[in-house]
């Protein structure tokens, strides 16, 4: 029994936030690129970009509260919509993040490069590709993955503390990289809040599948 | 754009009784409009004037205005038939005549006279059930009776009747309460589907199925319009504490 | 064991049975009662039926004879009753239930009800004032006539009835798609009321076919096989009637014959009713 009208709408809803999970998983890749490569262009281009995800999570919200005030979703479809509801606004944020980055990366590409990056780029492909995990999590409604996905934050917190004293080191052994030491530390943060938001959209995964709420070890 | 149906400062009396005060809506075409309402608001009562099927009530009367098409259908000398062919109606019990199933969707065809010989009779009875979707459920068995047919299957067979004489406009009168969920929804899919080529107005009063199935909703009490707005606006944000409170159940 | 239910469970199963028991019996001495009556005839009547009996006519006492007059005449007056009976008995049924709630209608169905109750004696009576003194004899229109009268009233009642059972629901469809007053009426209501209205017709039939009072006035009787409407003609219930009430043992056992045919014809003509209105649609 297929395409009711719900089924219709549902899938409306899940096309919007696979393109806006692409879309963010897109902004954090081309931020740390933005950053890694020095490339002010594409910098440039995730900021622009960030607008159209702004607008992609309005039509988000408005087709939420349209399904379920018409069509009284139940049960699964009902997990559906409000796992989308809660998914939504976490991936927002997270291209906010990336949008902070990029502009990290505008200011940097104007100062010396540091010498060397070690823990970053690892931290920064790690945060991406639990980001891009955990939407195959979403739409494949994998629970264990999701469940493996939370685990691997600890990483990236553990990355975060590791490049935080690396780059505490640089500043006091050479002053002159203070601004750029600076800038880099605030980037960490950001790609450790990313890595956060993953691990809640993962919770919100395993209560779509699961109907289990596991936030606060629940 | 003109709307298909506009009624204006309609009032309407049992004998003495007024059931119905100053109603004025517009139905745009090609669009759902659901009348919703506690028990005894007067919707069903106003759904049938737009099709004159209170003329059987002899103390029935009203006054003001149904244009269908910018016509007023309450003119004297108003040819009653004609308008009850493109102005149909499906029923709250399915009502389905005591013939086979052919000859129930036929019957509509052979008294307007539409059909041009009898192979074109066939095909306007299969597509009729086809659009009623109840083609490949009957196409095996279209001279046995109707009353071999379950509930569901005997109002889409007088759906199907009823768009066999090609109307503009369908008025269905509650027309899933008698069904099972699941019947009730395949109706509220074929009426979704019957809007790219006909109005429907419906009265239900299963206020969930005109969020479902309606792009604009009629809320009626006590014989007045309370509120008429589009569906998502009525079930989201009404404009009158009235409507809230009826939609979210606190009374009625 | 039987301490498990209390005083009062015992005391309604008493009653229970008790009653049970008084209406079975009931039933079972209606049934029996008829079943005596249909038996006996048909012990009384069978041995003489024959061809003879079926096709001849009345002869003097001790030729033998039969009554096959009396089942001419008695058809062809039933015949003519129907032909009048029906159309206008029907019509009127029709009339009464979709125009019949004014002043008009209910003054129609008093009468008719009225007639319904009255002794057919009487409308024997009024055919004989009315057709048979003009006419300066007793004929088989006369007696046709008589029966259609008592038909009328009859068959216009259980028509209008059957109409009315006719659910409204119906008419509404018809006219939801267009269809005019008089169509509905026509091909949709008279057709779904149809098998009610045989029915009733059928009943009526076998009803007149009973009539002995009326056809005395009107048709009289005859010894003689008549084929014109002009003339007395016999009727089955009438020779019963004679030939119960003649001295002879001969005419006794051959009144008892014409009975069983009678009671026979009834009953096929009921079971014939049933078949014919099995629910088909």
């Amino acid at each position: 029994m297929e395409n009711r009208i719900i089924d219709q709408q549902l899938d409306l809803l899940r096309d919007k936030i696979l393109l806006l999970g692409g879309a963010t998983e897109t902004a954090v890749r081309k931020a740390m690129q933005a950053l890694v490569d020095r490339d002010s262009d594409l910098a440039r281009e995730v900021l622009d970009e960030d607008k159209i995800i702004d607008q992609m999570e309005l039509e988000i919200d408005r087709l939420t509260v349209e399904i379920l005030a018409l069509q009284q979703p139940a049960a699964h479809d009902l997990r559906f919509v409000i796992s989308v509801a809660k998914i939504t606004p976490i991936l927002e944020r997270i291209a906010d993040h990336a949008g902070s980055i990029a502009e990290a990366a505008l200011v940097l590409n104007n100062e010396p490069q540091l010498k060397d990056y070690i823990e970053f780029p690892i931290m920064a492909e790690t945060a991406a590709e639990m980001l891009h995990s955990a939407l195959d999590a979403f739409t494949s409604e994998d629970s264990q993955l999701s469940r493996e996905i939370i685990k691997r934050d600890a990483q990236i917190d553990a990355a975060y503390k590791r490049v935080f004293n690396e780059l505490l080191e640089m500043m006091i052994n050479d002053p002159s990289s203070t601004t750029g030491a600076a800038h880099h530390i605030f980037v960490a943060k950001h790609l450790e809040r990313i890595g956060d938001y993953v691990k809640d959209i993962c919770e919100l995964n395993v209560y779509l599948r699961e109907a289990a709420f596991i936030k606060h070890g629940g | 754009m003109k709307p298909k149906i506009s009624i204006n400062n309609l009032d309407f009396f049992y004998g003495s009784d007024q059931a119905l005060f100053d109603i004025t809506l517009d139905i745009p075409e090609n669009e759902i409009v659901a009348f919703i309402g506690p028990s005894g608001c007067g919707k069903s009562t106003f759904l049938r004037t737009l099709n004159r099927m209170n003329d059987t009530i002899p103390i029935a009367s009203l006054r003001g205005e149904v244009l269908l098409d910018g016509e007023n259908i309450y003119a004297p000398g108003t040819d009653v038939v004609a308008l009850r062919r493109r102005v149909g109606m499906v029923f709250q019990k399915s009502n389905p005549f005591p013939k086979s199933i052919f000859d129930n969707v036929a019957y509509g065809i052979k008294i307007n006279g539409i059909h041009s010989g009898k192979s074109d009779l066939a095909d306007r009875v299969e597509k009729a059930l086809h659009d009623a979707a109840l083609w490949d459920e009957v196409k095996d068995r279209l001279n046995t009776s109707a009353f071999g047919l379950s509930g569901g299957q005997q109002q889409r067979l007088c759906i199907a009747r009823a768009l066999a004489v090609q109307p503009e406009v369908i008025l269905m009168d509650e027309p899933a309460s008698a069904l099972d969920p699941i019947a009730t929804q395949k109706i509220e899919e074929l009426v979704v589907q019957l809007k790219q080529y006909y109005t429907i107005v419906i009265v239900t009063h299963n206020m969930q199925q005109a969020a479902r199935v309606s792009d604009r909703t009629a809320f009626f009490m006590l014989g007045k319009l309370v509120e008429y707005n589009p569906t998502q606006r009525m079930f989201t944000n009404p404009d009158e504490k009235l409507t809230e409170d009826y939609i979210t159940g606190r009374f009625g | 064991m039987a301490s498990t239910l209390s005083k009062d469970q015992r005391k309604r199963r008493i009653v229970n049975s008790v009653m049970t028991g008084l209406t079975a019996a009931s039933a079972v001495s209606v049934t029996g009662i008829l079943l005596v009556i249909l038996g006996y005839i048909t012990y009384q009547g069978l041995s003489s039926i024959s061809i003879e009996f079926l096709t001849d006519t009345p002869k003097p006492v001790g030729e033998g004879g039969g009554i096959g007059n009396a089942i001419l005449g008695s058809a062809m007056m039933t015949g003519l009753a129907a032909l009048i009976g029906l159309p206008v008995g029907i019509l009127a049924g029709v009339y009464l239930a979709e125009f019949g709630d004014g002043w008009y209608g209910k003054t129609v169905r008093f009468i008719a009800d009225t007639l319904i109750g009255t002794p057919s004696i009487i409308i024997g009576i009024f055919i004989y004032t009315v057709v048979v003194m003009p006419m300066g004899r007793q004929s088989g229109l006369a007696g046709g006539l008589a029966l259609a009268v008592i038909m009328i009233p009859i068959v216009a009642r259980t028509t209008e009835e059957m109409i009315r059972l006719v659910p409204n629901a119906m008419r509404e469809g018809a006219l939801a798609l267009g269809a005019p007053q008089w169509r509905v009426s026509w091909n949709i209501v008279l057709p779904a009321a149809a098998s009610g209205i045989a029915t009733g017709a059928m009943l009526a039939i076998a009803r007149i076919t009973g009539e002995t009072a009326p056809l005395l006035f009107t048709a009289l009787n005859s010894r003689f096989y008549n084929f014109y409407y002009d003339q007395p003609m016999a009727s089955l219930t009438v020779q019963i009637y004679n030939y119960a009430t003649g001295p002879f043992e001969v005419e006794h056992a051959m009144a008892w014959a014409a009975t069983l045919l009678l009671v026979g014809l009834i009953l096929i003509i009921n079971i014939a009713v049933r078949i014919v209105t099995r629910k088909r649609f």
